[in-house]
């Protein structure tokens, strides 16, 4: 018997999103020299330690690299900006939101910040929480 | 004393639409020219290796053994994204350079017509829908197109713009004239699967896909096979003149993956594997960049090709906008690159497509590239990337003999 009272009010799109007050993204950081990951590693990437730490991500950053995706695969709405985020060190994907999809309005070099928006609310009511970039 | 190796036969069928050919029958045509190209047969082959990316489960080798001839020898079935056509041949270029074998087969074939866009998607959610998470980032929708792209366009887009915003100069316009320039030299092949010139103002007016490539600034999906043979050179020695003077030398073969970097997790790091195979590539075979006659390289995309220029060194660090500026990559230029029209007009059947520019720089090198000949070429260099990541990077001279 599912009980849909108890259910979360929010759950966040991917488990390196933490929602809450001040949203912001986790990663598993290795004790040994830094290197983040967003998902788990058995050995660091880098250089191959096994200990891992999370690691709060800055939600401020500059847009490194971007593309304007007009095409996509069957089901993924376009318009979108997908961006490369550095965040204080910590390269982030994500999307350009909050501005217009064009040339004119997403730069390579721009300041962004994390911010967030729902992707709708499933049969138990709870409300599905994304993250992308908007222009700071 | 690792043995020299050699290309004895090498061929490409047309790329295209093949609509009447299955993999087998596009890889038999590939492979029997090249063993008719070598004046060998599957009776001399000690090894064959054998790429089809999109049913890499299927046994393709052996199928294809049985269609042109089943001998008992070793099939390494390979599978490396984009590099899996440079994959086999480096297979069979080890076996051969080892001294296990004289002669090896490799084989790289794709059906690709209509495939439409690679990487991407993701399966939709059914309706009654509840979320639930899944996946190595726990999940709960798909994230293509929600948290950045995976399709391959705007993957390739990114690593344009990462360089641009690195060093500057990277335009849309300037990305363009690189696919202006491909276009170009496509008329020339024959075996091309669109051979049309388009004007910048066609090219940048077309259909965009993911800015800034718009259609014909995408590699075009068809269906092709390449297949090379390849010999020790002490067997070459007891052979003909005539198979001695056409045979091409391996100068060097290399293979790299991507090594750990800051970011590689959120976008493919394409520069670093391309510049390490690039310089194990020049120390092997004693060459350098400005040595090249012509390059084959992997302009899956035309903001692809722009930080190739850089990673291969065929320019100075930075200064690939300069280098593409400068005309030297025109088929009239310093240093030729995609004469062969490359990935954009040539076609990219994934698995012929690491086969099928060593083909081309051979072709070059025996003097038989008919109007497209590159006059006097000595040295060329093949290269290609598979997302995720393999580089193949092979420099071939023409025979002494």
């Amino acid at each position: 018997m599912t009980d849909t009272a108890a259910a979360p009010a929010q759950v966040p799109l991917v488990d390196y999103l933490v929602l809450g007050d001040r949203p912001h993204l986790v990663a598993h950081q290795c004790t040994s020299c830094g290197a983040r990951f967003f998902d788990r590693r058995n050995a660091c990437a880098g250089c191959f330690g096994t200990s891992f730490e999370p690691a709060e991500v800055a939600t401020e950053g500059e847009v490194r690299a971007f593309t304007i995706v007009t095409f996509a695969a069957p089901g993924v709405p376009v318009p979108f900006v997908s961006a490369i985020v550095d965040c204080g060190g910590t390269s982030v994907r994500g999307n350009i939101i909050n501005t217009e999809p064009d040339p004119e309005h997403v730069k390579l070099g721009m300041q962004v910040r994390l911010a967030t928006f729902s992707l709708g609310t499933d049969d138990n009511g709870t409300e599905a929480i994304g993250f992308g970039f908007e222009p700071a | 004393m690792a043995e020299n190796v050699y290309i004895l036969g090498i061929n490409m069928t047309k790329f295209g639409k093949h609509a009447d050919k299955d993999v087998v029958d596009l890889g038999a045509e590939a492979a029997m020219a090249a063993l008719a190209d070598a004046g060998v047969t599957m009776r001399e082959m000690g090894i064959l290796a054998a790429g089809n990316l999109m049913n890499a489960g299927a046994g393709f080798g052996q199928r294809l053994q049985k269609q042109i001839g089943q001998t008992g020898i070793p099939v390494y079935n390979v599978a490396n994204a984009c590099a899996t056509g440079a994959t086999a041949l480096r297979t069979v270029i080890m076996a051969v350079k080892s001294g296990e074998v004289d002669y090896g087969l490799a084989v790289g074939v794709e059906k690709l017509a209509g495939a439409g866009l690679l990487g991407g998607g993701g399966s939709a959610k059914k309706d009654g829908k509840v979320w639930e998470p899944s996946g190595r980032f726990g999940a709960v929708a798909p994230t293509d197109g929600r948290i950045g792209t995976d399709a391959m366009p705007g993957t390739f887009a990114q690593v344009g713009m990462e360089y641009g915003h690195k060093y500057g100069g990277a335009s849309f316009e300037l990305f363009a004239k690189i696919s202006e320039k491909n276009h170009a030299h496509s008329v020339l092949n024959p075996l091309a699967a669109y051979s049309k010139r388009f004007t910048l103002e066609e090219i940048m007016g077309d259909m965009m896909i993911a800015y800034p490539n718009t259609r014909p600034m995408c590699s075009a999906n068809c269906d092709g096979g390449a297949a090379a043979v390849v010999v020790s050179e002490s067997k070459l020695r007891t052979l003909s003149l005539e198979q001695q003077r056409r045979a091409i030398k391996i100068s060097a073969s290399v293979l790299t993956t991507d090594p750990y970097e800051e970011a590689c997790q959120v976008l493919p790091n394409v520069n670093t594997l391309t510049r390490n195979a690039a310089k194990i590539a020049y120390e092997q075979a004693g060459v350098g960049p400005e040595d090249l006659n012509l390059v084959e390289l992997h302009d899956c995309f035309a903001t692809a090709e722009l930080v190739h220029y850089d990673n291969l060194m065929l320019c100075p660090e930075g200064g690939a906008v300069d280098f593409f500026n400068s005309g030297a990559p025109w088929r009239d230029g310093s240093t030729p690159v995609n004469v062969s029209g490359g990935l954009q007009s040539k076609g990219h059947p994934i698995s012929a497509t690491g086969i099928a520019n060593i083909w081309e720089v051979c072709h070059h090198l025996r003097g038989e590239a008919g109007p497209r000949q590159i006059e006097g070429a000595k040295v060329g260099l093949a290269h290609v990337i598979g997302l995720g990541s393999a580089c193949g990077v092979h420099i071939l001279e023409k025979s002494a003999a």
